[in-house]
């Protein structure tokens, strides 16, 4: 058994450490060695998106990442989007919008959505769509969660105007 | 690709408006389904959980010769190992799981082959180790010998003569009897007659007869199975899975173990989808034998290959479709050939696929006859409206060659033959109130049908059906001090049942839908209650829940009767609030009666429990599509460049749930149209076992999708209709009409991919 490797995050704003095997990614790392079982896996290979964190300002699909290399970086997850005991606009937008139906999706959706109205705050429907192309989900047609985002973008808008 | 907006979207063409029944509140899981807390099956975990991993088939069809697992249990960290020979030997009997009933011993077998693997992917033996690696390495040292065997992937392959045999005791049901006493791969012949097919054909001016080919698709629900078990040293086994349902994975893991049903407790996790995958059980049992033996809970998930491997998908099928009309375009005869894979084992979904192929015609004359042939594929399971899509495709393409052919609008032609109240279909049923006509008015009126059309598209629409399912369900509900009730249901909620079974009790009572509180029990915590599936929950829970909220009413009125020292009959409850008729300054609201439970009598607590019958209770839904197309001549791919659904709820509880469903089953249809299918290689291996490669649709794929809910109300109280699966039904068929209509190719095969598209253009030209 190969040994393992003391890491050193931030997740979700606290300071996190862990021991990773070499060959554990980050998504197993967040959800058996940390206990953050909200990232899902779907495919574990970078195809679906419910594994979606975002990694030093960037999304990225945590089960494509080692754990040991998250090794000083910040990493918000889906338990970390809620202001506290208020939800994010975002989280809100979907709840309001019926933009979930099993929910499996949703975690990642709701990471990439964040991130996708962090950088451009007013997209456009075909940006929505290209932003989230990675993302599957199989219940909704995404129609709703298109809507969902659009509706929390003018939210934050509002908010910040 | 931008979607039109300048006429109403997502019309509800109402039937009655009620208080609550109708509105849109949030769902009651949803804060928990935003903030990643709401636990999945995979989420699971408890004390010295161990992790298992199981070892599958490489091979489509093989002997087994023998299993050496020495190396494997000596590896450290490795707790159990189990093969089919620690499994019971079972009883003749059947499992009914609500939508597909199969028998224990092809379960067991499925679960964990038993002497011969029949698909790759074939669950042969499982390892129960420290860790999820552990368990993975462990595997790769079980040694197994097969003797392969040739392998047969299509129905037309299986059919012949010579073929490969996989079960050595299976003899065709010919029309309900065994005639050749000769091992075969079709496990069922049968037939369904109506009128004189002979004499409609000959009365008819004109025919179209075409044959079509589908092929496997996947549910592909993004979160993988998964199923813990602890087996306790008091004989009790524990499972948490993530299941469609509980009692029927309970009592099917109880028939594969020989175990009473009460020595079976299942907890289901949230499901992150399902659409009829997880019906049946693949790693409950497994999971409880690895228990059994390491004396550990254990958990089992499957990785994203296993699920298209190794769960069960739906059928490819072949088929023929013969249709004679008059010139004034009344159908005379309607004819189907449907031969269904059913995959390993026998019970494809070719009996409902024969309900449904003429569902939408009333005609007097009509010959289905239906195939279920084995085949070296994983076993199938439900797949949304299972067996109706693939008749569709046959089916509804026929209907619309015969419109050109007669010159006749295409939905002017189906509203002409168009099944009403007390048309007789095909297979015996006769239809009590149904919404064909209405869909199909709906779909004509809409501002969609008469939209201009772009250069390269095209436009089609088809029409579909599923019924209703109506089953045991069973609802507890108790009264609290503060006004609210708690409500305890056994229908696991996938798509947002909490908050359609709580809005019927809180309808009934007068109170707001966030007054109930809606939990999803364990097996030990409420009656049985079937799978949610076959577009039943909504229907049949949600009558239950009526039910158990009239209880609690009647309950609440002789309450206010004793309180009152008032006659029983004098009190009404009307909106929440007690009124005696004999004295008006004898009200109380519902909160006021709640507040003064405890000093008055005790608790107040209503329950109830509902058969609601069959297949086809309430008249089941038709749901219609207009579709619009843009195919690129050069490449033959296919863009949707718009989507318009239509369906019969009945009555939609909660309409964004209800169009959900509509959109949701509309892009399933789109992936099975255009892009998904098992890509098999010629030794049994599908090619394309990853998301990359097996192609659902992405956001960026598709348009708005939108939707218009007709309300033609059912004999629920409410008047719902399950509306989960009819909308899977139309799309293939409208796609390829739009196809048609934009290239003038007919697409005989899904999925209507480029390449395929391309190819059918250069056999015209
Ligand atoms: S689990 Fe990471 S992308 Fe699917
Ligand atoms: S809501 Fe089920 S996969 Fe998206």
């Amino acid at each position: 058994m190969p040994g393992k490797t003391y890491v050193q995050t931030r997740i979700n704003g606290e300071p996190v450490d862990f021991l990773a095997e070499p060959r554990q990614s980050l998504l197993e790392c967040l959800r058996d060695v940390i206990g953050l079982t909200g990232s899902k896996e779907g495919c574990n290979d970078g195809n679906c998106g419910a594994c979606t964190v975002e990694m030093d300002g960037r999304i990225v699909t945590s089960c494509l990442v080692l754990g040991v290399e998250a090794e000083g970086s910040d990493i918000t997850t889906i338990e970390g989007i809620a202001e506290g005991s208020e939800l994010h606009p975002v989280q809100q937008a979907f709840l309001e919008n019926a933009a979930l139906q099993c929910g499996i999706c949703t975690p990642g959706f709701i990471v990439a959505t964040k991130a996708l109205l962090d950088h451009n705050p007013d997209p456009t429907e075909h940006e929505i769509r290209f932003w989230l192309a990675n993302n599957l989900c199989r219940c909704t047609g995404y129609d709703k969660i298109v809507r969902a985002v659009q509706d929390a973008a003018s939210r934050m808008q509002e908010a910040s105007a | 690709m931008t979607t039109t907006t300048d006429y109403e979207r997502n019309m509800i063409l109402s039937s009655q408006e009620y208080n609550v029944v109708g509105t849109r509140p949030i769902r009651h899981d949803g804060a928990d389904k935003v903030t990643g807390r709401a636990l999945y099956g995979a989420d699971f975990d408890t004390a010295g959980l161990l992790h298992g991993k199981v070892l599958r088939s490489p091979h489509a069809h093989a002997n087994i010769v023998s299993i050496d697992t020495s190396a494997a249990e000596a590896l450290p960290g490795v707790m159990a190992v189990v093969t089919f020979a620690d499994f019971p030997q079972v009883s003749d009997g059947t499992v009914d799981f609500g939508e597909e009933i199969t028998t224990v011993h092809d379960l067991q077998s499925n679960i964990l082959a038993r002497h011969k693997v029949l698909y790759k992917g074939h669950a042969v033996a499982a390892v129960a180790a420290t860790n999820a690696h552990i368990a993975e390495e462990a595997v790769k040292l079980i040694d197994v010998e097969y003797e392969t065997l040739p392998s047969v992937m299509t129905v037309q392959d299986a059919m012949v003569d010579g073929a490969p045999i996989l079960h050595e005791s299976m003899r065709t049901n010919e029309l309900g009897a065994t005639v050749d006493d000769k091992p075969s791969n079709v496990a069922q012949h049968f037939q369904h007659v109506k009128g004189d097919i002979d004499a409609g054909f000959g009365e008819a001016d004109v025919i179209v007869e075409r044959e079509f080919n589908t092929v496997t698709v996947h549910q592909g629900y993004i979160e993988p199975h998964a199923a813990s078990a602890f087996w306790n040293t008091d004989g009790r086994l524990h499972i948490w899975c993530s299941t469609q349902g509980a009692f029927p994975a309970r009592d099917a893991t109880a028939e594969v173990l020989r175990l009473p049903v009460s020595q079976v407790r299942v907890t289901p996790m949230e499901i992150g989808g399902g659409f009829g995958g997880k019906i049946p059980v693949y790693l409950e049992p497994v999971a409880a034998m690895l228990s059994k033996k390491s004396g550990r809970a254990v958990k089992l998930v499957m990785s994203r290959a296993d699920v298209f491997e190794a769960s069960g998908p739906t059928c490819g099928s072949n088929m023929k479709v013969k249709i004679g009309a008059k010139h004034d375009g009344t159908i005379t005869a309607m004819q189907s050939y449907l031969a269904f894979e059913a995959g390993a084992y026998a019970g494809s979904p070719v009996g409902a696929g024969a309900q449904c192929v003429f569902a939408a015609y009333d005609v007097e004359n009509a010959v289905i006859d239906g195939y279920d042939v084995v085949v070296n594929k994983p076993k199938t399971a439900a797949y949304r409206a299972p067996g109706a899509p693939n008749a569709a495709f046959a089916c509804e393409q026929a209907v619309d060659e015969l419109a050109i052919k007669l010159g006749m609008d295409p939905i002017d032609l189906r509203l002409k033959n168009a099944s009403v109240e007390g048309t007789r279909r095909p297979d015996g049923t006769v239809f009590p109130r149904i919404g064909c006509v209405e869909v199909l008015e709906a779909m004509k009126n809409h501002p969609h049908y008469s939209a201009p059309l772009g250069e390269n598209q095209g436009r089609g629409v088809a029409i579909g059906y599923w019924f209703n399912v109506g089953f045991e369900s069973a609802v507890n509900i108790a009264v609290n001090a503060d006004g609210t009730i708690t409500l305890v249901e056994g229908s696991t909620d996938i798509g947002g049942s909490r908050a359609s079974i709580a809005m019927q009790a809180a309808e009934v009572l007068g109170i707001p839908a966030e007054s109930v509180r809606p939990s999803v029990v364990d097996t030990d915590s409420v009656g049985f209650t079937a799978v949610t599936g076959g577009s039943r929950t909504t229907y049949a829970t949600g009558w239950a829940a009526y039910d158990a909220a009239m209880d609690v009413k009647q309950k609440m009125i002789e309450r206010a009767a004793t309180i009152w020292d008032v006659d029983v009959d004098s009190i009404e409850m009307e909106n929440g609030v007690l009124q005696s008729a004999s004295d008006p300054e004898l009200n109380m609201s519902f909160s006021d009666l709640a507040a003064q439970m405890g000093g008055t009598g005790g608790p107040i607590v209503g329950t109830a429990s509902r058969n609601a019958g069959g297949m086809g209770v309430g008249g089941g839904s038709f749901a219609g599509n207009i579709v619009d197309v843009e195919v690129d001549p050069a490449t033959g791919k296919t863009e949707v460049a718009r989507f318009t659904v239509v369906q019969d709820a009945g009555k939609a509880i909660h309409p964004s749930y209800v169009e959900g469903q509509m959109q949701g089953g509309s892009v399933q249809g789109i992936g099975w149209a255009l892009n998904e299918e098992y890509y098999m290689t010629d030794d049994g291996t599908m090619a394309n076992s990853t998301l990359l490669d097996y192609r659902m649709p992405t956001s960026l794929d598709l348009p708005m999708i939108d939707t218009v809910i007709v309300e033609v109300p059912s004999d629920h109280p409410f008047g719902v209709r399950g509306v989960g699966e009819a909308n899977i039904v139309p799309p293939t068929p409208a796609i390829a009409n739009a196809i048609h209509s934009a290239t003038n190719i007919r697409m005989e095969r899904l999925p209507m991919s480029p390449v395929a598209i391309m190819e059918e253009t250069w056999k015209q030209s």
